[in-house]
């Protein structure tokens, strides 16, 4: 079997040393091409877990490893879609899709080039006609649009989101979830998907992996064997709720332990 | 109907009328205080006019501004070029912060028209001395100001640019700088504006040249008119120099526009 994208093993990290750690044992991978959710209640370590396989915390015990090599800040093909859009103020929304490009090309760069592999960008994640606007002339769900481009600016084989539309409408949100598998099957990419919300994360994705807190550790997995493309009225069959109903029977067994 | 008209027409353009409105309010009240005074006290907006016109033709007033000018105007560049880069060291490196900054506020309390003479004594009567004064004048709000942004970068912006591979370099053109340029704009529109008074507190301290030389020499010999011209003057002066950098910050800060 080919190896895994993402392999964390047995991860131990507290925030101070002597204190009780953050996260303990923490043991899961993810496989070339899937889609994997990270469910559990917030402050279980979902967030932290993510910055370790971006490189920019390192660990107390254990290995991270991405693409087969140790996590580092700036892994080639690793896209990062964070909670917050993040989108830079002072940046056009063009400009912030370009910005992993710029950085990658480094001192010599197209600008042209880069203009047209953004504006490429933007229309894949459907946003037209505001690549001169400012982000804090957009709606919630076009700044999502648009740090989701910029995640999948420079290559992006790997693609991190941490709860990236917590903040949204529902309507907005499902709107954005179709979008997400649409440019998944499109690409290919490889995608793990930190929330709390368990019927997104089962309607997401191949393999839910479920966390406790107190420590942050990994309760379970559930395997959703539900066929693509999928559609929102899935939600509604007896199919659906039973996934749904597995992962929060793993997510109750954390709450019996204090 | 017509009446009705130009009272909306005044209530929608206000704040083009605001300003003529006012001067010309100024001038009506300092015309009428004038009656009650002797010209050497407060001379009225013409007899200030006429020594304007008078003193120009003599070609004096460019003789003066030209040297206020590039005192000040050379005053902040330095302090500029040299308290920006200090804040942003001290920005970033917390414990060189905690040495420095008792001695940046004591040197903050010093004012700076105790210090001026002494400035004049070490570097004479000449241009170098004024432009020191005004540096030193100008530095310190931009140096404040300058840590305030520098240290206001948002954490989380930092951490996505180094998962996005980005050095040191990068991280500052890219973020460190434009996020701190609204506080750091701040400082150095303050430090423009204070750059001027220190330069006039130089020429005070001693000059042959200069608005502020103007004003000790008018006060001299009981000119008050000159002594007006020489105000209005250096009024003008800062207010174009603060108009100035308003005009740079609207240039490097496009997003900050329409807002």
């Amino acid at each position: 079997m080919a190896e895994p994208v993402i392999e964390v093993k047995n991860i131990t990290l507290s925030f101070q040393p002597g204190t009780p750690p953050e996260l303990a044992g923490v043991t899961f991978h993810v496989n070339e091409g899937e889609i994997v959710s990270l469910v559990g209640p917030s402050g279980c370590g979902k967030s932290t877990l993510l910055r370790l396989i971006c490189g920019v915390l390192a660990p107390e015990k254990g290995t991270v490893k991405v693409y087969g090599k140790k996590a580092v800040p700036g892994c080639s093909g690793l896209g990062f879609v964070p909670q917050d859009p993040l989108l830079f103020p002072w940046r056009t929304v063009l400009a912030n899709v370009r910005l992993p490009l710029e950085i990658k090309a480094g001192g010599q760069r197209d600008e042209e080039e880069l203009n047209r592999q953004a504006r490429e960008l933007l229309q894949l994640v459907n946003l037209n006609g505001v690549e001169n606007k400012y982000p804090h002339q957009l709606s919630g769900g076009m700044k999502q649009r648009a740090a989701l481009a910029r995640g999948l600016a420079a290559d992006t084989r790997l693609l991190l989101l941490d709860e990236p539309f917590a903040a949204l409408d529902t309507i907005t949100r499902i709107q954005l979830h179709l979008e997400l598998l649409r440019i998944q099957a499109r690409t290919g990419n490889t995608v793990l998907f930190v929330t709390h919300d368990i019927f997104e994360a089962v309607f997401l994705s191949h393999r839910v992996v479920v966390m406790g807190e107190n420590p942050g550790r990994i309760l379970g997995e559930v395997s959703v064997d539900l066929a693509f493309p999928r559609n929102p009225k899935l939600m509604g069959t007896p199919e659906f709720s039973r996934l749904v109903g597995k992962v929060h029977d793993i997510l109750e067994q954390g709450w019996g332990r204090e | 109907m017509a009446r009705k008209r130009i009272r909306q027409l005044i209530r929608r353009n206000y704040e083009y009328f605001s300003l003529p409105l006012g001067l010309l309010l100024f001038l009506f009240l300092w015309k009428m205080a004038a009656g009650f005074y002797e010209p050497f006290l407060l001379p009225s907006p013409a007899e200030v006019w006429a020594r304007f016109q008078e003193f120009q033709r003599q070609g004096l007033l460019l003789r003066h501004l030209s040297a206020t000018f590039f005192e000040s105007f050379s005053g902040f560049c330095l302090a500029a070029v040299t308290a920006l880069p200090i804040s942003y060291i001290l920005a970033r490196n917390p414990f060189l912060e905690k040495i420095f900054t008792p001695y940046i506020v004591g040197l903050q309390a010093v004012p700076i028209v105790a210090l001026a003479p002494l400035l004049v004594i070490w570097f004479g009567f000449g241009v170098t001395s004024k432009v020191l004064i005004a540096a030193l004048t100008a530095f310190f709000p931009i140096l404040t100001n300058g840590v305030v942004g520098f240290r206001g970068t948002d954490r989380r912006f930092r951490e996505l640019m180094v998962i996005m591979g980005a050095g040191r370099k990068t991280i500052f053109f890219k973020l460190e700088l434009p996020s701190a340029l609204p506080v750091l704009f701040g400082g150095l529109r303050m430090g423009m504006t204070l750059s001027v008074i220190g330069a006039v507190v130089g020429e005070f301290a001693g000059a042959g040249r200069g608005l502020g030389y103007l004003v000790n020499t008018a006060r001299g010999v009981f000119d008050t008119p000159l002594l007006f011209v020489a105000l209005l003057v250096l009024a003008i002066l800062g207010i174009s120099f603060y108009l100035l950098v308003s005009l740079v910050e609207y240039l490097t800060m496009p997003w900050k526009r329409k807002e």
